[in-house]
């Protein structure tokens, strides 16, 4: 009996193991963010587009948003930005750029060429704000919820499967909610 | 010929590659620092890279894990300070040593589980051949 058994159990134990970790959907870089239900980290920071105005995300309270990590040389950034545009147009809810470890006048080309789907885009030449953010690959988007509490976070390009899919239900439930 | 001196150079240059990463902001003065700093750095993942820590990654995200790092040092903050500052932000998965928790038993547990079925399958064994008879 036990001769049977216990192969079958290895089996199906390997089985298991390997369908979970060999799945092909299964992205290996993505970590989970230990940020989820937690405050959305504050920052203010000088506005790409002018070194004399400043960005805060403090100013977002009460309001659903997402905040968007990029920068000009991640080049999947460049990947997902028409995306961005498209989504932006739709007004569903406020988009807030956070340009990474960058060079100010590339971003306002990059801006100024394929357009801006940012209501604002905070510089953060350091990285500073995205070690506080958890940010380790742009580009990641953030989803905020009413009360400052990250509700999700995606890292990839960003597509308008994704965002339908993702984020859409997730924005309209926060907006008619509480949070 | 050609090929060996070309394999040699190679690997020459994954010695020289397997040191620490070269840091623009140099040392910390005062060496006990400098060497719980060089022990923290070695704890900690670069996310980037993920099977590098931040002391031998030269990624862009290393770097300022490790001007973070030091710059806490210097705030005068303890060990667990940082650590938990960098688990915070990033999850446990930037630490090599994962912590010890409801997750994380397996990991831990696993070896000793391991010996387990190692000394049940010898016990079994060397019980087995003490009731077979003994050859003449």
């Amino acid at each position: 009996m036990w001769k049977f058994l216990l192969p079958a159990a290895a089996f199906v134990a390997l089985a298991v193991l390997f369908a979970f970790g060999l799945n092909p959907k299964r992205d290996i870089h993505a970590l989970p963010s230990p940020l989820i239900g937690k405050p959305a980290p504050e920052f203010t920071l000088t506005d790409v587009l002018d070194a004399s105005r400043m960005v805060s995300n403090s100013t977002m309270k009460g309001q659903v948003y997402v905040l968007n990590v990029w920068a000009t040389w991640c080049v999947p950034c460049r990947e997902e930005h028409e995306s961005l545009v498209a989504i932006s147009q739709t007004h569903l809810v406020p988009i807030i750029g956070l340009d990474w470890k960058d060079n100010r006048e590339r971003s306002q080309l990059w801006l100024q060429q394929l357009g801006n789907p940012y209501q604002a885009v905070a510089f953060d030449g350091d990285g500073r704000a995205a070690i506080d953010w958890g940010v380790y690959g742009a580009p990641e988007t953030y989803l905020v919820g009413k009360d400052g509490k990250v509700l999700y976070k995606f890292i990839s390009p960003m597509t308008q499967q994704i965002w339908d899919q993702e984020f859409v239900p997730r924005i309209t439930a926060a907006q008619r909610g509480g949070a | 010929m050609k090929a060996a001196c070309v394999l040699l150079l190679l690997m020459g240059s994954a010695v020289a590659l397997a040191g620490n990463a070269v840091d623009v902001h140099g040392q910390l003065e005062d060496p006990a620092l400098q060497s719980r700093f060089e022990r923290i750095a070695k704890e900690l993942r670069c996310l980037v890279c993920q099977n590098e820590s931040i002391a031998d990654s030269n990624a862009d995200l290393a770097v300022d894990l490790r001007r973070q790092v030091r710059e806490m040092l210097q705030a005068g903050k303890t060990d667990d300070d940082i650590f938990n500052y960098m688990t915070d932000r990033y999850g446990d998965f930037v630490r090599f040593a994962p912590p010890w928790g409801p997750k994380t038993y397996l990991i831990w547990g696993a070896p000793f589980i391991a010996l387990l079925i190692g000394v049940i399958i010898v016990f079994r064994v060397v019980r087995q051949r003490s009731l077979m008879p003994l050859d003449e």
